[in-house]
C-alpha cells in the first residue's frame, strides 16, 4: 500500500521536476552554456555602453560624433552584417539537410561578408586616427574606441572561428560535433549583430541627433 | 511545463527551432526595414524635437533586437526546458539596472559636482 503511496507521489512530483536519474547525451548542455557565455559576454558590453553614454559628451573640445561619423558608411556596414546573418542562417539550414557543399559555400559568403564589415570598420579608425581623432584625444574617442572595438574584436574572432570550422567540415564533414559547433557559432554570429544594432542606436544615430 | 512536453522537449533535441528559409527571409525583410527607417528618419534631420527622434530611433532599435531573437536565435520558452529564456531574463534585467544606474549617477555627479563643466557641455552639445 505504502509503495504505491510513494509511487503516485513521485509521479506528481515528476510532473515538475525530473526525479530519475538519466543520461545525457555528450555535448546536450553546450548550448544552453555557450548561450550563458553570451550572457556574460552581453554583460560586458552592457560595462561599455555605461562607459560610452557617461563619458559620450566629454569631447575635450576636440571634435564630436557630427564631425567625425559617415551615417551612410555606418549603414553599409550595417548592411554587411546583416547579410552575413542572413547566409549564415542559410549555411545552417544547409547542415542540417546534410548538404556539405552548400554549407561550405554559404559559410564562405559569410566570411566575405563578415571581412567587408572589418574592412569598412578598419578604413573608419584610420580615417579618425588620421584626422588626430584618436583614441587619446578625448574621454568621447576613448569610449568609443573601446566599444566598437571590441565589437570589432569579437567579429575578427568570429571570423577566425568561421575559417577553423570550414576547415573542419571540409575535412571531417558535418558530424555531430561538427553540427554543434555550427550551432555555437551561429549563436555568436547572431549576437554580435544584436550588439551591433545597440551600437548603430547608441552611439551612431543618437549622436547624429 | 507538462510532464509530456518536458519529455518531447528533452528528446527532440531540447526543443530546438532550426528555422526555414521563409523565417529567415522574413526576419532578414523585417530587419532591413527596422534598419532603414531610423537611418532614414536622423539622415533626413529626424524630427523638430530631439527627444522625440531618439526615443523612435531606440524603439526601432529595441523592435529589431527582439526580431533578431525569434527569428534569427530561434529564442522560444520551450528551449533548453525554459533556461535559455531565464538566462536571457536575468541578463536583461542586469542590464537595464547597470545602464539606468551608470547614467542617472553620472548625471547627477555632472549636475551637483561640476558646475564649471555645465558651460562646456551646453556648447558641445550645441555644436
Amino acid at each position: 500500500m505504502s509503495h504505491v503511496v510513494t509511487d503516485t507521489t513521485t509521479d506528481n512530483l515528476g510532473r515538475y521536476w525530473e526525479l530519475k536519474p538519466h543520461h545525457h547525451p555528450e555535448g546536450a548542455s553546450t548550448s544552453l552554456g555557450f548561450w550563458v557565455y553570451l550572457m556574460s559576454d552581453c554583460l560586458m558590453f552592457a560595462v561599455l555602453f555605461a562607459v560610452y553614454g557617461v563619458l559620450g559628451t566629454s569631447f575635450a573640445a576636440g571634435p564630436g560624433p557630427k564631425d567625425l561619423f559617415d551615417l551612410g558608411l555606418v549603414a553599409v556596414n550595417t548592411g554587411m552584417l546583416l547579410l552575413s546573418s542572413i547566409t549564415f542562417g542559410f549555411a545552417m539550414l544547409a547542415m542540417f539537410a546534410g548538404r556539405q557543399g552548400a554549407t561550405l559555400r554559404w559559410l564562405g559568403v559569410t566570411l566575405v561578408f563578415g571581412l567587408c564589415f572589418l574592412g569598412i570598420e578598419l578604413y573608419e579608425f584610420q580615417h579618425m586616427i588620421h584626422l588626430g581623432a584618436g583614441p587619446q584625444r578625448s574621454g568621447f574617442l576613448s569610449a568609443f574606441f573601446t566599444l566598437v572595438g571590441t565589437h570589432g574584436l569579437h567579429v575578427t574572432f568570429g571570423s577566425i572561428w568561421l575559417i577553423t570550422l570550414m576547415v573542419q567540415i571540409a575535412r571531417r564533414g558535418l558530424g555531430p560535433e561538427n553540427q554543434r559547433r555550427m550551432i555555437c557559432l551561429s549563436m555568436f554570429w547572431h549576437f554580435l549583430d544584436v550588439i551591433w544594432i545597440g551600437v548603430f542606436t547608441f552611439v551612431y544615430l543618437l549622436g547624429m541627433i | 511545463m507538462s510532464a509530456e512536453h518536458a519529455h518531447t522537449a528533452h528528446h527532440q533535441d531540447h526543443g530546438h527551432d532550426h528555422g526555414s528559409h521563409a523565417a529567415y527571409i522574413k526576419g532578414f525583410l523585417l530587419s532591413v526595414i527596422l534598419t532603414a527607417i531610423p537611418f532614414g528618419l536622423v539622415m533626413a534631420g529626424g524630427f523638430e524635437s530631439r527627444s522625440l527622434t531618439a526615443v523612435t530611433v531606440m524603439g526601432f532599435a529595441v523592435a529589431q533586437i527582439l526580431v533578431h531573437m525569434v527569428y534569427f536565435l530561434h529564442m522560444n520558452g520551450k528551449q533548453e526546458e525554459g533556461w535559455t529564456m531565464l538566462s536571457t531574463i536575468f541578463t536583461i534585467v542586469v542590464v537595464v539596472i547597470l545602464l539606468a544606474g551608470s547614467l542617472w549617477v553620472m548625471y547627477h555627479m555632472n549636475t551637483n559636482m561640476m558646475p564649471q563643466m555645465d558651460h562646456e557641455l551646453m556648447q558641445g552639445f550645441g555644436s
